[in-house]
């Protein structure tokens, strides 16, 4: 149990979508919510990659923010290292805030464009009171600034003088400079060119091996969760629905979902093949399909698939929520 | 080592504005140019207005009621002494024009600051903490603009007279002015602050900011302020012309600055009264001067605001 | 090359900036059969999307094509004003952008959209250029496309929009579409369907496809032939077995290693150092010859030719006789 540094228990959330009160008293509509996050559960282990991979409407990154505490989960906790993030007092708050970052998407979003790199890297350092000292906290910036493989001359520019991955380079700078055991990385690369993601890819690599770094990926491109992740989780319209080991999920993936999203995704080794055609597309989520919510695209799915939700159980070394999978079926 | 380092140093203020888009623009129109210096002119001649002017016009010692009335130099009857001819009271228009637009310009410069301050702040709190704070700031502002803002003015100016009856005029009108032209212009700035914080605070930036824990107020003022600026330039540039004005209809209207220390509105009342009997220079000169400061600010902030508008760059 | 549907020969696209001239896209030349799927892979600012912008005339001023020669079936279409251009577009060349909404405009039905557009180009009564209409969104995999066709475009999904978008760029059976990052706004399953769509769309009717992406994976999935561009010029062009299998250029070389794959299990990329000049500096002589592990003396004066070598071309100096030993 030890080696659980993060602990995510009936994690939930849901999101307010109805329509302004007037137009709902008017048009006589009750509230409605998209549950984004569902029932999720998984943990993570120090000093590994967890990669949550899903599509669009996942709920991926509503689970990234929850994690870190950018919105708060309408049920299920979060423990960090045994703690639950939703409970503690503000004392140790801000002791717990230091040992968890964040690494954004879009690197032109993530720089507030009026600050100079350097303050925008110590900004973390000051605030936690990790060095005293203007001179202090110059000289820790500017050593960041090389590890994360740009010049401590760099620090004096604004963020619009760097391209795209030399943007993510500065935060992934800023992430690391209150020395954080934990980075939650929300779709680092995939703003990215190719050539510039293998940069990226590989120094979060090295400053893990480096560090010591536990890693939240998250990412819609199988490939690059493929590269980073030791443990993979497979999200479907906010449900877990398959979680194990990265080289068995790609190997042997359970969930008819899984298959069918490694078989979909272009790669290139697969010129002129011929593929199974996929079916459908995601449903949306204010009104989702009933019991499993795969089932209407699902090849293998039967009457109890739309009446019952399945949950997460052992199949050889995976985890997969599917009955089709626990009766045999397919 | 040391050429190396020193050469790639970055640039400085004056380096960066002379190499950026916006100096690019400037330079490109002619109109803009000839209008920046007619507007740096009159700036100049209000502010140094006690040593250029010909005559103090609020020295009442120094007039001469034989003079008043006098022509413009060039017309029958005109004083090389008074070159844009004098009014009623023997004061010299040109000084007059000088002196007033020292306090036009005062008026708008404080009550646009004013205005904006007041439309800023409301307009972040209204933006970032969204909700009830959201909709009480947003209502009182929608309140508000469907009074005319001439309206506001005198109302505030009548209330606050009524309610100080008995202070110094002198001394009360430039403030009541201030304070009445300033509380009707800041609901602009509220809304257009509001719309960019509701977008800048989406941003990674900020939730990076609120990942750390920092406090909503410092987020709102180190980092979302420098990022929802822009606008405001451009509006308050606008806005500047829309003050001087108002404070010149007040000022006509009698309820602005008292004629004692005329203000170009002012002026213009004055000159109002003689424009049928034949005096017209009276209120033509401030007249054309208003027309002119306004214009030129008025071509400042169309310009300022395309410059800045990164989607017609 | 007589049989190329597409042709085009050193096209240079120019933008005059206050700081000097940005070649946006030097010397490009290449050919597109008919009924082939040729891929244009390359970086952000390599030049990709701008060559297919100016095949359809669609620079945005102050941009404008400062040399070369484009032609379609012989006929040159890069000096036709604009009018002229303009039914080129309609019916000789059909467009499908990354936004499916920046083709369709929201405020008309589906219906109302493919029949102006089939209407304008062909010689067919409203009824049958419905009929013609419904029996393209049928094709395209739009369900019920009897009833959907008089929905408006915010009532379709994402990848339903893109279907649409190719209905509407097949609808005169144009003999070239060009296809500007069709896929790279929608998800994955969606993406192997709109391939798959495209692909069988152009083999049924003998369309040509210019695909334009920065994923190699579609681009492995979708194409015949492949250019791979580097800051606005073209680095190598071949057939896609070859260059990701067998890459010549340095550059392709080190972006094929880049890519993480599915199947192998590898701790570290590949990776190229340094980022792709910005169109203000392009170093002299090769674009590439910063970066370049192979680099010689030659390279960094010499600007490299696309010449031919081992079945494609390739426009790197180790490929030249005057080669070093």
């Amino acid at each position: 149990m030890t080696d659980v540094l993060v602990g995510i228990e009936n994690l939930s959330r849901d999101f307010d979508v109805s329509k302004p009160w007037l137009n709902r008293v008017l048009e006589n509509e009750e509230k409605k919510f998209v549950t984004a996050v569902n029932d999720v559960s998984f943990e993570i282990r120090r000093g590994e990659t967890f990669a949550l991979v899903g599509e669009s409407g996942s709920g991926k990154s509503t689970i990234a923010k929850l994690i870190v505490g950018l919105i708060r989960p309408t049920g299920g906790q979060i423990l960090f290292d045994g703690t639950n993030v939703a409970t503690r007092g503000s004392a140790s708050m801000r002791q717990l805030r230091s040992r968890f970052q964040m690494i954004f998407q879009d690197p032109f979003a993530s720089l507030n464009p009026r600050w100079r790199v350097k303050d925008i890297i110590a900004e973390p350092l000051r605030t936690f009171g990790v060095v005293e000292g203007r001179a202090a906290w110059e000289k820790r910036v500017d050593e960041l600034l090389e590890t994360v493989g740009l010049s401590a001359k760099d620090g004096a520019k604004y963020p619009h003088e760097f391209s795209g991955g030399q943007r993510q380079r500065v935060a992934i700078a800023r992430a690391l400079s209150a020395q954080p055991e934990f980075i939650v990385c929300d779709e680092p690369t995939s703003a990215l060119d190719v050539s510039v993601q293998a940069q990226i890819l590989n120094l979060m690599r090295d400053l893990q091996d480096e560090f010591g770094l536990t890693y939240l990926f998250i990412s819609h491109d199988l490939s690059v969760v493929r590269h980073m992740a030791s443990r993979i989780g497979v999200l479907y319209l906010g449900r877990l629905v398959e979680v194990a080991e990265g080289k068995t999920l790609f190997r042997e993936p359970k969930h008819p979902y899984t298959k069918m999203l490694l078989d979909a995704v272009p790669d290139l080794e697969m010129t002129g093949r011929s593929r199974q055609p996929v079916e459908g597309e995601i449903p949306n989520p204010i009104d989702p399909p009933s019991g499993c919510t795969y089932h209407p695209r699902c090849p293998l799915a039967n009457d109890r698939c739309k009446r019952e939700v399945p949950v997460l159980k052992l199949h050889e070394n995976t985890k997969a929520a599917c009955f089709a999978l626990e009766e045999g079926r397919g | 080592m040391t050429m190396d380092s020193e050469r790639l140093k970055p640039p400085g203020l004056w380096a960066r504005v002379f190499d950026s888009d916006i100096w690019y623009s400037f330079t490109r129109s002619k109109v803009i140019m000839a209008a920046a210096i007619v507007t740096l002119l009159i700036f100049l001649g209000a502010l140094f207005a006690p040593l250029i002017a010909p005559h103090d016009p609020f020295d009442m010692a120094s007039l001469y009621l034989m003079d008043s009335l006098t022509p413009p130099m060039w017309e029958e009857g005109g004083n090389p002494v008074y070159p844009l001819g004098t009014d009623d009271q023997g004061r010299d228009i040109l000084s007059a024009i000088l002196y007033g637009s020292r306090i036009s310009l005062a008026v708008g410069f404080a009550s646009v600051a004013f205005a904006a301050i007041l439309g800023i702040s409301l307009g972040l709190l209204a933006g970032y903490m969204g909700g009830r704070v959201d909709s009480i700031i947003m209502r009182i502002a929608d309140v508000q603009l469907t009074f005319p803002s001439i309206l506001i003015a005198l109302l505030i100016d009548g209330s606050v007279r009524s309610v100080f009856g008995g202070i110094d005029r002198e001394q009360s009108a430039f403030y009541v002015l201030v304070f009445s032209i300033g509380l009707s212009f800041w609901v602009q700035y509220a809304r257009t602050v509001r719309s960019s914080t509701l977008v800048e605070k989406d941003k990674e930036y900020v939730q990076a900011a609120r990942l750390i824990g920092l406090h909503p107020l410092r987020i709102m003022a180190s980092h979302v302020l420098p990022n929802v600026m822009g606008p405001v330039l451009v509006i308050a540039t606008i806005n500047l012309a829309l003050a001087i004005i108002t404070e010149a209809t007040l000022s006509f209207l009698g309820v602005g600055i008292p004629s004692t220390q005329p203000s170009l509105g002012t002026l213009i009342r004055i000159g109002n009264d003689f424009l049928f009997s034949g005096e017209w220079w009276i209120a033509a000169f401030p007249g054309a001067a208003l027309a002119i400061l306004v214009l030129a600010v008025n071509l400042l902030g169309d310009w300022l605001r395309d410059a800045l508008n990164p989607r017609l760059r | 090359m007589s049989d190329a549907l597409l042709s085009v020969r050193d096209l240079v696209v120019e933008f005059p900036t206050r700081k000097g001239i940005l070649t946006a896209v030097d010397r490009v030349s290449f050919d597109i059969a008919r009924g082939e799927v040729l891929g244009v892979v390359g970086e952000s600012g390599a030049g990709k999307s701008m060559t297919g912008s100016a095949i359809i005339g669609l620079i945005e001023p102050p941009g404008h094509i400062a040399g070369g020669t484009i032609s379609i079936a012989g006929q040159r279409i890069d000096n036709l004003p604009y009018e002229a251009m303009r039914r080129v577009r309609g019916k000789r060349i059909g467009m499908v952008f990354q936004d499916p909404l920046t083709s369709l405009n929201p405020i008309y039905t589906i219906a109302e959209q493919l029949i102006e557009t089939i209407r304008t180009h062909m010689d067919l009564n409203e009824r049958q250029a419905r009929d013609r209409a419904i029996g393209l969104l049928d094709q395209v995999g739009i369900p019920a496309a009897s009833r959907r066709i008089d929905d408006y475009p915010h009532q379709f999904s994402g990848g339903m929009r893109q279907r649409v978008v190719i209905a509407l760029a097949l609808c005169v059976e144009p003999e070239l579409i060009i296809a500007d990052e069709p896929t790279t706004a929608l998800d994955v399953s969606v993406q192997s369907q709109i391939i798959d769509v495209l692909k069988r769309m152009c083999a049924d009717h003998g369309t040509a496809i210019m695909l334009i992406t920065h994923d190699m994976g579609v681009i492995a999935e979708a194409a015949d032939r492949v250019v791979v561009m580097y800051a606005g010029r073209v680095a190598e062009i071949g057939a896609v077995r070859d260059v990701i299998k067998d890459a010549k250029h340095p550059y392709t070389k080190g972006l094929m290693g880049s890519i993480p794959t599915l199947m192998q299990d590898s701790d570290r990329l590949t990776q190229i150092p340094g980022t792709m000049p910005r169109l203000t500096d392009i170093p002299p002589g090769c674009a590439f010859s910063k970066r370049c592990p192979e680099a010689f003396d030659r390279c960094f004066v010499e600007q490299p030719d696309c010449r031919p070598y081992q079945g494609r071309d390739v426009a790197c100096l180790l490929y030249d006789e005057g080669k070093p030993q």
